[in-house]
């Protein structure tokens, strides 16, 4: 293997690297010429926005895509990946961002799926048990081995993940944004077990969108940015806003300019809101809170934590129990009259969460989606028929309003970016002049100039005097957004503050379920809490 | 941006799956020693050939629009509704109870009153298995499967020992009454001055059937409830999120499904046989499959895929009289078109696409893509 | 009723569910390993076809299973390339697939044989013969349990005991071998499998061929044990009544033979009905009985006596996902 060295002065090989690695989905260049060094035993960080191409180029590396040109070097030796199957024995580890387990399987056959020693599977059972004890001492990875999968926590999950690599015995591991799901406790003990192993040697490659948790923890990062790598450089030796200017290509306005909030009547009232979800499980327990008129609430806190739910109640999606009351009136939560039509009917409006999955129908055309959830409106009937004329012109407005592109009202929402997509949800609930607007991660997969946009455009309705509820993920949001901030955790509210008063330290607590901010807290206390939420008995 | 342009999805691509089973039917004929050539010669010959052939070919289709309609509207919302075949049945015995238990004045009321009938009986048995994947999430699939087999059963029943005239071996109901039965094809065409051969099993209940293409095309592209079906059918979070409630839409969409699939009776129990006999749909139910699914679910593509199917049958008819070959050879095409058209689609359809890319991408582009 | 109806009726029982057994346990490995097969009943008959249509030429039995396997086999790759290779709709090949094999034995046999259908009665080697267990002749004079184990659990044909030891063996394999392990995550969580580095393809191929051997002991147990010979359409649902029993088992070996029993038990007494009649005390009706394998499958399914959850990537075809 000295050969392929190319005789270094160094002499240590990188642990990988790819050269002029490209692929093409279609008309897409998802990665275009990508060369990388990742050093042994080092964190390298790959840091880019939404769609630059990230994620794909790790699946060329896991053999989950094959690159239309490009080779890969892994210590040094030109390896062909056509499957996972030769990704794995090159020594490479990948946790997925939705992780790769079988929910009714155990933890233990879950790591020995695909690994095992012989057709039967009982010694091969017994041999991982012994194993999993040995790297769960050695790398703070304690799982219960018999547990079910769908029973444990999303961290623990993670753990799996990370535990399923090393037991194949993997030298490169690579995490495909994993702190989306954690607490910031939890994402400092997953940080934890990645320096240590760093120490032993393993080579880790951090994929994330979080400028912090590349300053953190990586020794190197590479910058993505529309496929392409933008730069690499020595974490050290860089900057949070001289990334962010490489990964957008130009300087980042991370503050929203709006006016103090002028709160008037109470809009929207919660009084002691709870939601079961279908396997029985209460997620949100016993809600209250209040928005204005003419303010913007922030609910902040980790994904899975009930505000989802909290948000698919108020629009109609999900049936609670508790008041709910908008403007002085209350609303049905369970009866035949709790949905989504008649919440719209009481002047609310939702861009929810997820915009492919229920805020557009993906294979309808721009205009059938403007009509989408107010299909009844009286302006887009002609007698026993839908009016298509007066809904596409309709359409047209709007997207001339919202700069929507392409602006194409025959094109099928597929056919738009993120960004634009976004811009036709918040255009169609927008333009219904609601008196509260429930928005749930308005910004999650949407380009930068796009954000810009969509913010104002948040920040203009709650000037015209509308209350507007906002749930994040992305901490900076809600701090540049809101006027007040509530955090929830284990379908709870643990407190309100003002963003002129509080910072991410204090909320990073409170989204853990501390309440207790003044003092330091140790992630040993702060997971105990966190498995008690999930329900875990150890 | 579209992979290809529209009349590639709409007419190529089926015309393709179509040739690809009607080339294998071909080599089956030719494999059991026939030619499928002078076999072709003679179905559409028989078929198509004279008047009394297209009478017994449009009677066929009939059958096929209503069952192929019933199958396309549930696939819109994306619901696999394979009791048709039940569900004809029961529309049949909706027909034989209007038509036995009323003195009928006459047929035009008697036909308004089976049309209910058919379709209420329809529609119904479509019912319960709908009510069980909305309220209770059973697979609709099944639950009709199981329901053609209890249906099945039930009209032995109901056939044997309740509407069997007394002294009568046969498990079928008596004769309809005179003012029941429906004018012919010819009856009717002869109004036009248009002659048409006798006795051939064609009636009125064809243009009630045209009529139920018209209605399916407005149902689902240019009402509410059409939209709020296909809203449905392409993703269920977001239906929901739109207020669209799944359990009302699966019940409505069912049940109209159901409605079509009996209205079938209306041509074979009604317009034909004038009473109730065992097995009346002859799989005509299974039939609706095929034809919806080469007809891409569109009214106008089950039109022209069921009179394709109303065509093979009456040829498949004419070639078991006159060649060794059986009626089964019908059966064999049916399930080609519905392996090539439905669960094959993809074997044609991606090499198509990558055809119509490459061609795309030779030309110079005139204007650049959409953002992004 | 007297000692030897209730063993003639077992005994036709046993008989009976033979068939459905081996469908049913050939629709579970393919339904555990995410592949819906609706076209168990199209497996059985075209088996049931080429086995008797090949035993009656060659005079062997075992030459005439090995043709039904092989058929069933054939049908198996064809909807595994339409629903794996193709990623096609599963149901709609099932579909098809039964409607292949209903129009091409009816053509194919009366190409061959001329007798609308049918093939000639098999006669001596070219059917299963019943075996005699050991000792069933010396122990027939114990009572109760002497003709117990003479005329009901001695004296079938061979397929009734492969059958029967299928079940211990399916369970074995699912639950206690590798192939087990990973036929069971193909139908939960492809994904799983594919990042672990074992190919999707090949285990949903290799559960869809089982599926086919099975389907092929069954379809040529109809025609070379249970009857003398293939008629038109003669599986008669049974591939669809193996479909419901596999809902009914939960998709569990042990519950599948159990299923199975229920089901050929309501076959057999529906033959009987003078004995309903001692039994109950009225008429029953044929087709309630007939029926009623389907009326039970709807109440499991609807979820009103315990609740059947398919295995949860069922039906869909894998496609890979970052």
């Amino acid at each position: 293997m000295s050969d392929t060295t190319e005789g270094r002065p160094d002499g240590a090989a990188p642990a990988i690297e790819l050269k002029g690695i490209s692929k093409a989905f279609g008309a897409v260049q998802a990665n275009k010429d990508i060369s990388i060094r990742v050093m042994p035993g080092t964190i390298h960080g790959i840091i880019g926005e939404n769609g630059a191409g990230k994620s794909t180029l790790m699946s060329i590396l896991y053999g989950f895509y094959k690159a239309d040109a490009g080779e890969v070097f892994i210590a040094g030796r030109k390896t062909d990946i056509p499957d996972s199957q030769a990704a794995i024995a090159a020594g490479i580890g990948m946790v997925f961002q939705h992780f790769k387990l079988v929910e009714n399987f155990t933890v233990l056959e879950n790591i020995i799926l695909g690994a095992e020693d012989g057709a039967r599977l009982g010694p091969s059972l017994s041999k991982a048990r012994k194993e999993l004890t040995q790297l769960a001492a050695e790398y703070e990875l304690n799982v219960d081995p018999d547990a079910l999968i769908e029973n444990i926590g999303v961290g623990m999950q993670q753990r799996v993940e990370i535990l399923k690599a090393l037991y194949r015995r993997a030298d490169i591991l690579i995490l495909d944004e994993p702190t989306g799901v954690l607490t910031p406790a939890e994402a400092d003990h997953l940080f934890r077990i990645l320096e240590g192993l760093k120490r032993e040697g393993k080579t880790i490659i951090l994929i994330t969108h979080k400028l912090r948790e590349i300053m953190d923890i990586t020794d190197t990062v590479s910058v993505m940015r529309r496929g392409e790598m933008t730069a690499t450089v020595k974490t050290s030796e860089t900057s949070p806003a001289e990334l962010a200017e490489l990964m957008v290509g130009r300087k980042v306005l991370l503050r929203v300019d709006k006016k103090p909030a002028t709160p008037g009547a109470n809009v929207l009232e919660v009084e002691d809101l709870r939601v079961v979800d279908d396997k029985g499980v209460e997620r949100v327990k016993g809600v209250s809170l209040v928005v204005k008129a003419g303010e913007i609430l922030g609910v902040a806190g980790v994904a899975g934590n009930g505000q989802s739910e909290l948000l698919e109640v108020l629009g109609g999606v999900q049936t609670g129990t508790g008041t709910i009351r908008v403007n002085g009136q209350e609303i049905d939560l369970t009866g035949s009259q709790s949905d989504a039509r008649t919440r719209r009917a009481r002047g609310i409006a939702h861009v929810p969460e997820d915009r492919q999955r229920a805020g557009l129908i993906m294979d309808f055309k721009a205009w059938e989606n403007v009509a989408f959830g107010y299909h009844d409106d009286p302006a887009y009937q002609s007698g026993l028929l839908m009016n298509n004329a007066a809904i596409r012109e309709d359409t047209e407005g709007k997207i001339e309003r919202f700069d929507v592109r392409p602006a194409n009202a025959n094109l099928p929402a597929k056919s738009f970016s993120g960004g634009n997509q976004q811009k036709l949800v918040l255009a169609r609930e927008i333009e219904r002049n609601p008196d509260l607007l429930l928005i749930g991660q308005p910004t999650r997969g949407v380009d930068i100039g796009a954000i810009e946009f969509i913010h104002q455009r948040i920040v203009e309705l709650r000037d015209e005097g509308k209350a507007i509820l906002l749930v994040s993920v992305e901490l900076d949001e809600i701090m540049s957004l809101s006027d007040r901030i509530a955090v929830i955790f284990d379908g709870q509210i643990m407190g309100e503050r003002l963003p002129s008063e509080t910072d991410e330290k204090e909320l990073g607590l409170l989204m853990a379920g501390i309440t207790d901010t003044t003092h330091d807290h140790s992630v040993e206390e702060i997971e105990a809490n966190l498995a008690r939420a999930h329900g875990e008995v150890h | 941006m579209d992979r290809m342009p529209r009349w590639a999805d709409i007419v190529l691509i089926p015309l393709i799956n179509l040739l690809l089973a009607f080339l294998i039917s071909g080599l089956v004929i030719l494999a059991i020693g026939e030619d499928p050539i002078e076999a072709l010669k003679l179905m559409v010959d028989g078929a198509l050939g004279s008047t009394y052939g297209w009478g017994f070919t449009l009677y066929y289709a009939t059958n096929f629009i209503f069952t192929g309609l019933a199958v396309a509207v549930a696939f819109h919302a994306s619901l696999f509704n394979i009791g048709g075949e039940g569900q004809a049945a029961l529309g049949g015995l909706g027909v034989a109870l209007v038509c036995l238990m009323v003195p009928w004045p006459h047929w035009t009321i008697a036909l308004i009153a089976a049309t209910v009938g058919a379709g209420l009986f329809g529609a119904l048995w479509a019912a319960i298995p709908a009510y069980l994947q909305a309220k209770r999430g059973s697979h609709i699939v099944i639950t009709t499967i199981m329901f053609n087999f209890i249906a099945a059963s039930l009209l032995n029943y109901v056939l044997v020992n309740m509407l069997r005239p007394a002294g009568s071996m046969d498990p079928a109901t008596a004769k309809f009454p005179e003012a029941t039965h429906l004018p012919t094809l010819t009856d009717f065409l002869e109004i036009f001055g248009i002659p048409f051969a006798a006795r051939t099993p064609a009636n009125i209940t064809l243009i009630i059937a045209l009529l139920a293409c018209v209605a399916v095309y407005f149902l689902i592209w240019r009402t509410r409830l059409g939209y709020q079906i296909r809203a449905l059918g392409k993703s269920e979070p977001a239906a929901i999120y739109a207020g669209i409630s799944p359990v009302w839409i699966i019940m409505i969409t069912m049940m109209i499904s159901g409605a079509l699939a009996g209205l079938m009776a209306i041509n074979n129990v009604m317009g034909e046989a004038e009473r109730l006999v065992l097995n009346s749909v002859e799989g005509a139910g299974f039939i609706g499959i095929a034809v919806a699914l080469m007809g891409r679910s569109h009214p106008f593509g089950v039109l022209i895929a069921a009179l394709l199917f109303g065509f093979l049958y009456q040829g498949g008819a004419e070639l078991a009289l006159w060649t060794s070959i059986p009626r089964d050879l019908v059966v064999v095409i049916q399930a080609l078109v519905i392996l090539f058209t439905g669960a094959l689609d993809g074997m044609v359809r991606t090499p198509v696409e990558r055809m119509f890319l490459a061609l795309r991408r030779r030309k110079p582009q005139p204007t650049r893509g959409p953002a992004e | 009723m007297d000692f030897l109806t209730v063993l003639q009726i077992l005994d036709s029982t046993l008989r009976l569910s033979t068939p459905l057994l081996l469908a049913c346990l050939a629709g579970l490995f393919s339904e555990r390993a995410g592949i819906f097969d609706i076209g168990l009943e199209g497996k059985m008959l075209a088996a049931a076809f080429f086995s008797a249509a090949t035993a009656a030429a060659t005079g062997s039995v075992w030459v005439g299973l090995l043709a039904g396997i092989g058929a069933s086999l054939a049908l198996s790759g064809l909807h595994g390339v339409a629903s794996i290779t193709f990623r096609g709709n599963q149901l709609i090949s099932g579909v098809a697939i039964n409607f292949l094999a209903a129009g091409l034995t009816v053509l194919i046999g009366q190409s061959w044989f001329g007798l609308g259908g049918r093939t000639p009665s098999l006669i001596g080697g070219g059917r299963f013969e019943p075996i005699t267990l050991p000792f069933a002749e010396a122990l027939s004079g114990v009572p109760i349990i002497g003709p117990l184990y003479a005329e009901l659990i001695s004296g079938h044909t061979i397929p009734v005991y492969v059958a029967l030891l299928c079940v211990p063996l399916t369970w074995y394999i699912l639950f206690r071998t590798r192939f087990g392990l990973r036929l069971r995550a193909v139908g939960e969580n492809p994904a799983a499998v594919d990042t672990a580095g074992v190919s999707v393809v090949g285990l949903r191929f290799a559960a869809v061929a089982i599926c086919g051997v099975l389907c092929g002991i069954a379809g040529a147990y109809l025609a070379t044990g249970l009857q003398a010979g293939f008629v038109k359409d003669m599986s008669a649902g049974r591939g669809f009544i193996a479909l419901a029993a596999l809902i009914f088992a939960k998709w569990r070996p042990w519950y599948a033979l159990y299923a199975t029993l229920l089901f050929g038990f309501l076959q057999a007494i529906s033959l009987r009905p003078d004995v309903i009649k001692s039994l109950v005390g009225f008429n029953v009706q044929i087709q309630l009985l007939d029926a009623l394998p389907y009326i039970l499958t709807v109440v499991i399914l609807a979820g009103f006596v315990g609740k059947a959850v398919p295995p949860r990537a069922g039906g869909a075809p894998y496609v890979k996902e970052r």
